[in-house]
């Protein structure tokens, strides 16, 4: 029961969708399914919540390595939770002055926007940015030209890395026109519309094929592995 | 020096990237911007709109690649702003809808105060669901979007009272970090509805090589980074003279960093590969 119950749900989705694609007077049953899918991955964001307190709770109180880590992330969603579910601070909507939660958590001045523009932008955007500093380093050290292919991938970097910023119009400027092709600004649309969108093709058609297959098994039973190990 | 380099500590590298970005900033390096026809294309397709048309703009990235893609968001919303179009904003990303009110106050609260609330604009918020959402709203937005993102219900505001579904929207702008983002708009909005559907976007760079497949047909315009930003911005800033606000050339203002960071990149890769180059030698001779 405890699998056949996903499987006949998955499978009935999985149909339904594909039905509704080609038959356009069964597009509401489509419709419906996904309207189903945006409800579940809204309750997924409890089961997220849920699954993230469990896990950092057991690493606290079992006082694995990197314990204190856990409790951070802990005490950081436990006071962004309260503090925006609970409407700390917000002031009510001006339509509706006599109900406290009828202002928008987002407002100006409030703690969860307080929380979201000094703790959260900052520190996401810094992760973000220090990628620059890593893929500097990578560069230096792993970027070899070891072999034909290495060569060919060095060489679309380097134009590809001049080609988008003003030294590529720069150092290739004084090529006339009957040569324009070179001028590494043209080379890098060159290699991106030519060489990338028709590598980039043939891997999609190739994913898309294993994507139909993959899904198929799993609409018609053959793999279950999404449903986790079970001894029933 | 060759044993200095070839064992440097990767914190001098750290530091040389630190003062290749932070130096431009500091001078306030600025180049000219050439812009290449996928940014002329983008700025034709919105200009081409007339007045009161109506454009979704789906912002779905976040903080962390605000650096990248804000400077786009931007200039698309004073675009469409200045050419008076109807701007439906929506979010598949949680923070998307921050996004969203950082761009309502940089542009339409500061440089478009005539503009109502519900009547030009609407922030429709953000909705879970990922390509799932995209693909209810392509056929109908009340089904998800019973209320704007203030709470309003759908019906009452003025200017959602005639659309039912994405396809009563002219032009879709999507501005992309991502997955839930671009990709998926193409393939849940405009390949199943080609003929209804259009749709320009802006993404990171990264994102940029796996959506070329898509142009032109699904994809007629797309602005890869902060240089699509740049070539952006200049066209809109030609058009409407704002080279004399900041605001609206940040992507602009970027490219100076950005230029000297690649150019450093490129030197510590041929500094490794001459340290690499002078190994394989020593090696053969030994």
């Amino acid at each position: 029961m405890k699998r056949t119950v996903p499987l006949l749900i998955t499978a009935l989705g999985g149909f339904v969708l594909i039905i509704a694609y080609f038959i356009p007077r069964t597009q509401g049953w489509g419709e419906i399914a996904a309207i189903w899918f945006d409800v579940l991955a809204s309750i997924a964001f409890v089961l997220g919540g849920g699954n993230l307190i469990k896990i950092h709770l057991k690493k606290v109180s079992d006082h694995k390595s990197g314990w204190g880590y856990s409790g951070i992330t802990l005490a950081a969603f436990i006071i962004t939770l309260s503090i925006g579910l609970g409407k700390i601070g917000v002031n009510p909507n001006i339509q509706f002055p006599t109900h406290e939660w009828s202002g928008s958590y987002r407002e100006i001045g409030t703690p969860f926007w307080w929380l979201y523009e000094y703790v959260f932008k900052p520190l996401t955007a810094t992760m973000f940015a220090m990628l620059a500093f890593y893929v500097a380093s990578a560069a230096f050290r792993a970027f070899r030209a070891k072999n034909i292919e290495a060569i060919l991938l060095l060489g679309t970097a380097f134009i590809i890395l001049l080609g988008r910023t003003f030294a590529g119009v720069a150092l290739t400027a004084w090529l006339p026109e009957w040569l324009s092709g070179l001028k590494l600004e043209n080379l890098t649309v060159i290699i991106m519309k030519v060489f990338n969108t028709a590598g980039n093709r043939a891997i999609m058609i190739g994913i898309a094929l294993g994507i139909a297959s993959t899904s198929l098994k799993v609409l018609l039973g053959v793999d279950r592995s999404y449903l986790g190990q079970s001894k029933e | 020096m060759y044993e200095f380099i070839k064992n440097i500590d990767r914190r001098w590298i750290f530091l040389l990237m630190f003062l290749s970005v932070s130096i431009p900033i500091l001078l306030q390096l600025q180049f000219p911007e050439k812009a290449t026809d996928l940014a002329y294309s983008t700025f034709d397709i919105i200009e081409s709109l007339e007045p009161g048309s109506n454009v979704l703009l789906s912002f779905d990235f976040d903080p962390a690649s605000e650096g990248e893609l804000g400077p786009m968001a931007t200039t698309f919303s004073y675009h469409c702003a200045a050419k008076g179009l109807k701007m439906y904003y929506m979010a598949l990303w949680p923070v998307g809808p921050q996004m969203i009110d950082d761009r309502i106050d940089m542009v339409i609260h500061s440089d478009f105060p005539d503009m109502v609330y519900g009547e030009d604009y609407v922030n429709l918020g953000f909705k879970s669901g990922n390509e799932g959402v995209i693909k209810v709203i392509v056929t109908d937005f009340r089904e998800l979007y019973t209320t704007d993102a203030y709470g309003t219900a759908f019906d009452d505001i003025p200017m959602c009272q005639d659309i039912y579904s994405v396809q009563d929207m002219d032009l879709v702008i999507n501005v992309s970090a991502g997955y839930a983002g671009t990709k998926e708009w193409v393939q849940y909005a405009v390949t199943p509805f080609p003929d209804k559907i259009k749709m320009v976007a802006g993404c990171t760079g990264v994102q940029a090589p796996l959506l070329y497949p898509y142009i032109p047909d699904q994809l007629p315009g797309l602005l890869g980074a902060i240089k699509g930003a740049a070539e952006y911005e200049m066209l809109v800033g030609e058009r409407y003279g704002l080279q004399d606000q900041p605001k609206y050339l940040e992507g602009i203002r970027r490219m100076g960093p950005q230029l000297v960071a690649h150019l450093l990149m490129i030197f510590l890769i041929i500094v490794g590969n001459v340290i690499f180059f002078m190994d394989k030698k020593k090696e053969g001779q030994s």
